[in-house]
């Protein structure tokens, strides 16, 4: 542990905190650009959080204690995931506690707290909201974990540091493995950030909604730290698909203070980047029905099955 | 000085019937009965778990009982393995006697007395199956268990449906207890029935087979291994719910026991292929027990899947040791066998945890259908506080328990590369897929049996009066709940002191751990520090209300719910358990044998009902029985009730055995 790593695992945890609104500003005005429309200011959601702090926050009279504490634990487990996902460096102490197995279980408890605390109020869309998530969680994460599994496999090691260390020291070349965990780790990556073609953020139509449907009953503080937390989420997942299909320009484990200074434009780069890309994703498909996100994350499922297949077949 | 742990152990036995009788003899005195001696019955089990304790460590302890038949001596002993076991009896035990005390009311079922017999009974027949070391203390004890347990599930024996879920249950046991027989019959060789002697026999690969073949039927049928579930869920909800959280926390493991027992330690050696056949039950066992526990809408009956589901993840996790072990490579066998110990003694809290909650909840409402309840949260907080812990560990979250035995295990699947055969290479890291897919699930069933009983509004009017539970049920389930946050915060700890029960099974222990870091494989290669995680996550909350309060205000105004600004909201509005399995149901639909009545459009009175019932069932259980009439029909044209003709059968058969015979 040098001081460069703990620098590192702090600047990494405050700088995702910080990029976590503007990755999802800088989505909308990819979205609107490509439609045609004039597009939002990029620092619109911190605007948003920042107005939603100061409001009150208005509870339902039959809310349990599970529904204010929600936004918090919701809030830590994000930002616990994004101090050990290695996006700067891959020296970063705390990654210790918590391997690629353990990242998907602080996914799952903020995922149940949610979903517990939607049903909390008892309407009909909290619920509805509730019972959507979990559908598509119990698909997308068995889905992320035989992601993770891959790339363990390749690096003999559940430790995100060391699988990208792997990662990013092979020789440049395509990977078949890898490539099926892509295209799998995308679809996964859609669904789990409630993002068109399973969930569409921009909506408020009962029907279709899924993550929305769940923060109906969610006001001020508590709504801004849920919005945050959705922004750092999708953080965290860009983050593990750079680190792990994009490992260039993240820094070694030797506490070099340029390579980590170098890191973080790089970063930024390949956030724009992957940002836009969602973007695109997003404008170029179609929101499918609920009954449908079976066919849309069994197929995510087993290509991150068949990927494992294929690195332990052909070992690549 | 050496600590007598078997005298320690024997001495809670003893107190257990001498407790028994005591309510035997004390019927009528309620009051007595149930402070006085299901408390000292939580006491025993203290006593016991204190021997286990101290007898994992320790060397083997034996004695010989002369009782039973002459010349035919109980033979008993504790050794690191059973030690294990007792312990988890002896935890769980205390935890669901001192809720007992509080449990259990004077109109209900049968009479108190007599409950309380059946209850120590059970308990100590448990610790004898544990501590038995012939054939013939363990299949007495064993039947004695079963007897115990038919009894206790047929307490409210006036319902018909309780009649039968006893009958069904008493009927597998004992086509179980017949294949456990034959299997110590086949190990036994040329010595005698003790486990000493059947260690010494080394049968032949192929008897060797015969035997784990037949113990994996006796003790799955025991354990609710499928196709031999089908009794599981239907006993586990009509008994009462301490008598539940007993069979589904502690007797299964019993079953678990008894399978590692004849595996590991009376057979000399393993096939690898019988752990890929443990591995394909035991997944098969786990996927289809969340997926029916998915769609359940009784809460008893939703848990007793989900340990079917528990049961089948311990088995494959047998599976993978054997296979493991087969391989010569004990130390990835050994932490695939400590992921299985831990989960059994993860399993034993929570799921007692759970069964007591609905216990409470049953108490509270009279209510055990999930349609009907809702909202219990504000009118029972301790019950629910405490059994969102359970739920949260069964989900198998960080930081608590149930995530660490899930982990171990996945780490353990994760290192199928270095067999030999390829086809394993290949196969394991498809079962690590179900694997996931199971406890993915296993979140899900979760969030439906807390959503649906705890949230949400009540469903009924009646709820509004139900009462928390009392102060005994309370100290129960807070017990159990801690042992699931120690469990789940110190994993290194008990990994460490596992380590004896290991050697012996598998002849070798996980890498040394680190005090705060789970690291079975050493650093680099994986680790886990619970503490540290519920430490920054625990910051990083405390540090966000701070400064949210801080930088702006604290301030809350209640109001109505807001729901779209729907106004008109009605409790029936919210998902019933039906509406919330609903989507497994659709996407599952292969898996289920599923009955539908749809309305026609012309309906007046238009009505929907759908029911998904287990296909084995009709795979399996409706043929045997089909069968078994026709042979009896067939059987049934000799009889004629005329003493002439069955004089002639006799004749006819006495003739018959005389050529034969000659």
């Amino acid at each position: 542990m040098t001081a460069a790593g703990i620098l590192s695992q702090f600047l990494q945890a405050g700088l995702a905190l910080a990029l976590a609104p503007l990755l999802v500003g800088w989505v909308a005005m990819c979205r609107a650009w490509l439609a045609n429309r004039s597009a939002p200011p990029i620092t619109l959601p911190y605007r948003t959080i920042r107005k939603l702090f100061a409001k009150d926050a208005v509870v339902a009279h039959n809310a349990s204690p599970i529904f204010r504490l929600t936004p918090y634990v919701v809030f830590g487990a994000m930002v616990c995931s994004a101090a050990i996902i290695p996006s700067l460096a891959t020296e970063v102490p705390f990654a210790a506690a918590a391997d690629a197995i353990a990242l998907v279980g602080l996914f799952a408890l903020a995922r149940v707290f949610i979903a517990l605390a939607a049903m909390d109020i008892g309407t009909a869309f909290g619920s509805l909201g509730a019972r959507r998530e979990m559908f598509v969680g119990f698909l997308a994460e068995p889905a992320l974990l035989m992601v993770l599994f891959t790339a363990s496999l390749i690096s003999g090691s559940t430790s995100l540091p060391s699988i990208v260390d792997t990662l990013a020291h092979r020789e440049l070349a395509i990977y078949p493995s890898l490539a099926f965990s892509g295209v799998a780790f995308t679809m996964v990556s859609l669904a789990e950030n409630a993002r068109i073609p399973v969930d569409n953020p921009a909506t408020h139509l009962e029907l279709t909604m899924i993550h929305e449907a769940m923060l109906l009953e969610y006001s001020a503080r508590h709504l801004a730290l849920l919005e945050w937390a959705s922004a750092l989420k999708l953080l965290n997942y860009s983050c593990i698909g750079l680190a792990l299909f994009f490992p260039f320009g993240i820094a070694g484990g030797d506490g070099d203070w340029g390579a980590i200074a170098l890191a973080v434009p790089a970063l930024v780069a390949k956030l724009g980047a992957g940002g836009f890309a969602l973007a695109l994703i997003e404008t170029v498909s179609a929101k499918m029905r609920i009954f449908r996100a079976p066919a849309f994350l069994g197929p995510a499922f087993l290509l991150a099955v068949l990927a494992m297949l294929v690195h332990l077949l052909l070992g690549s | 000085m050496a600590v007598p742990t078997l005298g320690l152990i024997g001495a809670a036995i003893v107190a257990w019937l001498a407790i028994g009788t005591i309510g035997l003899a004390a019927q009528t005195r309620f009051g007595f009965v149930s402070r006085g001696l299901f408390p000292a019955g939580a006491v025993a089990g203290l006593v016991l778990a204190a021997g286990a304790f101290c007898a994992v460590g320790a060397p083997p302890q034996s004695a010989v009982l002369p009782l039973g038949l002459p010349d035919l001596p109980f033979h008993l002993r504790v050794d690191a393995l059973s030690a294990f076991f007792l312990l988890l009896l002896g935890v769980a035990g205390a935890a669901v006697s001192v809720y007992s005390a509080g449990y259990f009311r004077e109109s209900e079922g049968a009479a108190p007395g007599l409950l309380c017999f059946q209850y120590h009974a059970f308990l100590a027949a448990m610790a004898l199956v544990l501590v038995a070391d012939d054939a013939y203390a363990f299949m007495v004890a064993w039947e004695a268990m079963a007897l115990a347990s038919f009894f206790l599930v047929t307490t409210d024996h006036r319902i018909a449906e309780i009649r039968r879920a006893g009958y069904l249950y008493l009927l597998i046991a004992h086509i179980g207890a017949i294949a456990i027989l034959l299997a110590f019959g086949t190990l036994k060789g040329g010595g005698d029935y003790t486990f000493a002697s059947m260690r010494a026999a080394a049968p032949s690969p192929g008897w060797a087979t015969v035997a784990f073949f037949l113990a994996l039927a006796g003790f799955g049928a025991k354990a609710g291994l499928m196709p031999l579930h089908v009794w599981l869920p239907e006993a586990h909800p009509a008994a009462p719910s301490p008598v539940s959280a007993l069979m589904s926390g502690v007797m299964l493991k019993t079953a678990i026991y008894g399978l590692l027992r004849v595996t590991f330690d009376l057979l000399p050696a393993q096939a690898w292929w019988w752990g890929v056949v443990a591995l394909a039950l035991g997944l098969a066992s786990a996927l289809f027990g969340v997926i029916f526990a998915a769609v359940q809408t009784d809460m008893k009956r939703l848990l007793a899947w989900s340990s079917i589901e528990n049961i089948g993840i311990l088995v494959a996790g047998i599976g993978l040791a054997i296979l493991y072990k087969a391989y010569g490579k004990p130390v990835l066998a050994a932490i695939a066998m400590t992921a299985v110990l831990y989960h059994a003694f993860n399993h034993a809290l929570f799921k007692s945890l759970l069964f007591l909650a609905t216990g409470s909840v049953l108490h509270a409402t009279h209510e055990r259908s999930l349609g009907r309840l809702g909202g219990l949260a504000h009118k029972m907080p301790w019950v629910a506080a405490l059994a969102l812990i359970g739920v949260l560990a069964i989900a198998g979250l960080p930081p608590l328990n149930g995530f660490v035995s899930e982990w171990l295990l996945i780490q353990a699947f994760l290192f199928t590369p270095t067999l030999p055969q390829s086809f394993v290479n290949m196969l394991v890291p498809l079962a690590a897929a179900a694997l996931v897919l199971t406890a993915a699930l296993a979140a899900y069933v979760m969030v439906k049996f807390y959503g649906v009983i705890f949230l949400g509004r009540p469903r009924e009017p009646g709820l509004a009066y139900a009462k928390d539970a009392g102060r005994w049920e309370r100290a129960a389930l807070a017990a159990l709940a801690l042992g699931c946050i120690v469990l789940g915060l110190a994993p290194s700890a008990v990994i460490g002191w596992l380590d004896p029960v290991n050697a012996l099974l598998v002849g070798a222990t996980p890498g040394p751990g680190h005090w705060l870091m789970l690291a079975p494989f050493g650093e680099e290669r994986s680790s886990y520090a619970p503490l540290v995680v519920l430490a920054v996550v625990g910051a990083v909350v405390l540090l966000t209300i701070q400064i949210v309060h801080r930088l702006w205000h604290g301030r809350v105004r209640r109001s109505d719910p807001w729901d779209c600004g729907f106004p008109l909201q009605t409790p029936r509005m919210q998902d019933t358990a039906e509406g919330f399995g609903q989507p497994i149901r659709q996407v599952f639909e292969p898996f289920f044998r599923m009955e539908r009545e749809l309305p026609s459009p012309f309906d007046a009175k238009p009505r929907y009902r759908v029911r998904a019932d287990d296909p084995w069932w009709a795979w399996i259980y409706l043929p045997i029985v089909r069968a078994t009439e026709w042979a009896g029909r067939l059987a049934g044209r000799l009889q004629h009730g005329r003493i002439s003709v069955y004089l002639t059968f006799s004749f006819v058969t006495l003739l018959a055995l005389l050529a034969f015979v000659r």
